[in-house]
């Protein structure tokens, strides 16, 4: 474990666990509670005892449940009994993935910024990880030239987050039909995590790289219930797959975990059934949170994209000469406001920060007028 | 529902500014809508959401179901209104089912509250009966619960 450093968000988190009263826009879920009626099937199936182990690949009628919803909302038909499987979140999914596909020295391309799990899992898979560093000139978007670029005879796999934790980036039309093409012509595995799928703004609509013409029988599609629904502490994702794969992220899965838990697959089936209206309600109200926290940091001087997906937004602080620590740490201990410092996400990362809007108008009012002050100050 | 609406029922108190911030319009044009809202009557007034258990002084809340004879022309129309005009009335619904207004009445007493019902409520020429129901507890007042427990505290920095 010698090279694969702590998560660069968890050294940030202790300083902030030793101050009161921060106004925190580090916070990578939903402030939303857990829709009620969910919370409410959590309940009742543990009224009705059901508290035992499931099906190693996860409940039939969760599997059913998550194949209607793949279907209806992105368009892939997955067979409920051999190409989905339930995991303890995406981060699980991702990692028995890994685990299953990877030989010693195999290449995996990921691009930078992103989700602070990507390398390290690659790693611990014995993969070699291959940052593309994504700028803010294509939205951090990754570009198929980028891509091809990155592309040697040892690479096995590409991941793709999109939208993107921490930039709010979409991948969407010709660049991600030309990305689909380029893994077809060198015949790619793509790991694709659209946990963020429902969280698409201005009425974009998302598209998956896996429903794309060649792309189903090489793609491991992963979702899960934890950020459309507010649902990060039951831990449920799930990864969709053609049966080869599914069952060999089986075998780790039964191995290293054995099932998801029962209450929890319980509780997603009613997210995925009768949850349209709350993730509905929950992408308006961020959408005007984005609004509102884009317009802001424009008007103070802190250039940002306004991002079509997910709850972050990535304003550049280069202007203010301070490194993305500094700038976060400076602003933590001088004025309670905790974001995090873009490097968390990778080095080119550099110069910006990520602030999430998950948190409520009042706090995030708050925590630009704490950021105006700190900027007046420099 | 607009989205201005929307706003003002979670809090009617957010300012025009963040609003306009919000929506990604300018505060003219909030105002200007907010204004024409208000004109059209969808606005009918903006109030505070009030534990009442929490004042000092008793406050008494009863729900009345009414039957009531239906006249020629109006319907249930005047006297609806006759009984929705008294002050101690905060609301006032005509339903369907087993009765036909279903009233609410608040007062500073339960005799208060009691004398209204019997000395003008039930003595209005129409009015066939009343079954009053006495508000005991609340748990949810417009949309907001009463007895929420906020130690729950998310941590302050995530993946």
């Amino acid at each position: 474990m010698r090279d694969i450093p702590r998560s660069g968000i968890r050294d940030f988190f202790e300083v902030v666990q030793s101050m009161r009263d921060v106004i925190s826009l580090g916070i990578g879920e939903p402030d939303f509670v857990t829709p009620w009626h969910i919370r409410e099937a959590a309940i009742y199936s543990l009224e009705k005892g059901h508290t035992g182990y499931t099906s190693n690949l996860g409940q039939p009628k969760l599997r059913e449940a998550i194949s209607a919803y793949v279907e209806r909302r992105y368009g892939m038909r997955y067979d409920a009994a051999t190409e989905i499987l339930v995991a303890v979140g995406v981060s699980e999914a991702l990692d028995i993935a890994l685990r299953a596909l990877l030989d010693d020295g195999d290449e995996v391309i990921y691009h930078e910024p992103c989700y602070v799990s990507y390398s390290p899992s690659i790693k611990l898979a014995k993969g070699v990880p291959v940052a593309v560093e994504t700028r803010v000139e294509n939205g951090f978007s990754i570009t198929a030239d980028a891509l091809e670029a990155a592309i040697t005879p040892r690479t096995k796999a590409v991941m793709l987050n999109f939208p993107t934790n921490p930039t709010g980036a979409t991948l969407l039309g010709e660049e991600l039909r030309r990305i689909a093409a380029l893994c077809v012509k060198y015949d790619l595995v793509v790991l694709t995590d659209e946990i963020y799928s429902e969280l698409i703004y201005d009425n974009s609509v998302h598209e998956s790289i896996a429903a794309l013409p060649g792309m189903r029988e090489r793609t491991v599609y992963f979702n899960g219930v934890s950020k459309a629904f507010a649902m990060t502490g039951f831990r449920v994702g799930y990864a969709c797959a053609p049966p080869v794969l599914t069952e060999a992220m089986m075998r780790i899965h039964q191995y290293s975990i054995l099932c998801a838990p029962i209450t929890s697959q319980e509780a997603a089936v009613e997210a995925l059934e009768n949850g349209a209206q709350d993730v509905e309600r929950m992408r308006g109200e961020y959408q005007l949170r984005r609004n509102y926290i884009v317009g802001a940091l424009e008007e103070m001087g802190l250039p940002c994209l306004k991002p079509l997906g997910s709850f972050y937004v990535f304003p550049d602080v280069r202007a203010t000469r301070l490194t993305s620590k500094d700038f976060a740490l400076r602003l933590l201990r001088e004025h309670k406001v905790a974001v995090v410092p873009g490097t968390a996400f990778g080095a080119c990362g550099e110069g910006y920060v990520r602030c999430s809007y998950a948190t409520g108008m009042q706090q995030i009012k708050l925590a630009m007028t704490e950021m105006r002050k700190f900027l007046a100050t420099l | 529902m607009d989205p201005i609406i929307s706003l003002l029922k979670q809090d009617a108190k957010t300012p025009v500014e963040d609003i306009a911030r919000q929506l990604d319009c300018t505060e003219a044009e909030v105002r200007e809508r907010i204004e024409t809202l208000e004109v059209a009557g969808i606005i009918l007034g903006y109030t505070a959401i009030i534990d009442a258990e929490k004042l000092a002084n008793g406050h008494v809340t009863a729900v009345i179901e009414v039957r009531i004879t239906p006249e020629r022309g109006g319907g249930f129309d005047r006297l609806a209104s006759r009984i929705a005009q008294f002050d101690q009335v905060s609301g006032c619904y005509l339903m369907s089912g087993g009765y036909d207004l279903l009233v609410m009445v608040e007062g500073d007493s339960l005799s208060e509250v009691a004398r209204f019902i019997s000395e003008k409520l039930s003595t209005i020429e129409g009015v066939i009966s009343t079954a009053t129901h006495f508000r005991l507890k609340c748990y949810k007042e417009n949309g907001v619960l009463v007895h929420q427990d906020t130690s729950y505290r998310r941590l302050a920095i995530t993946p």
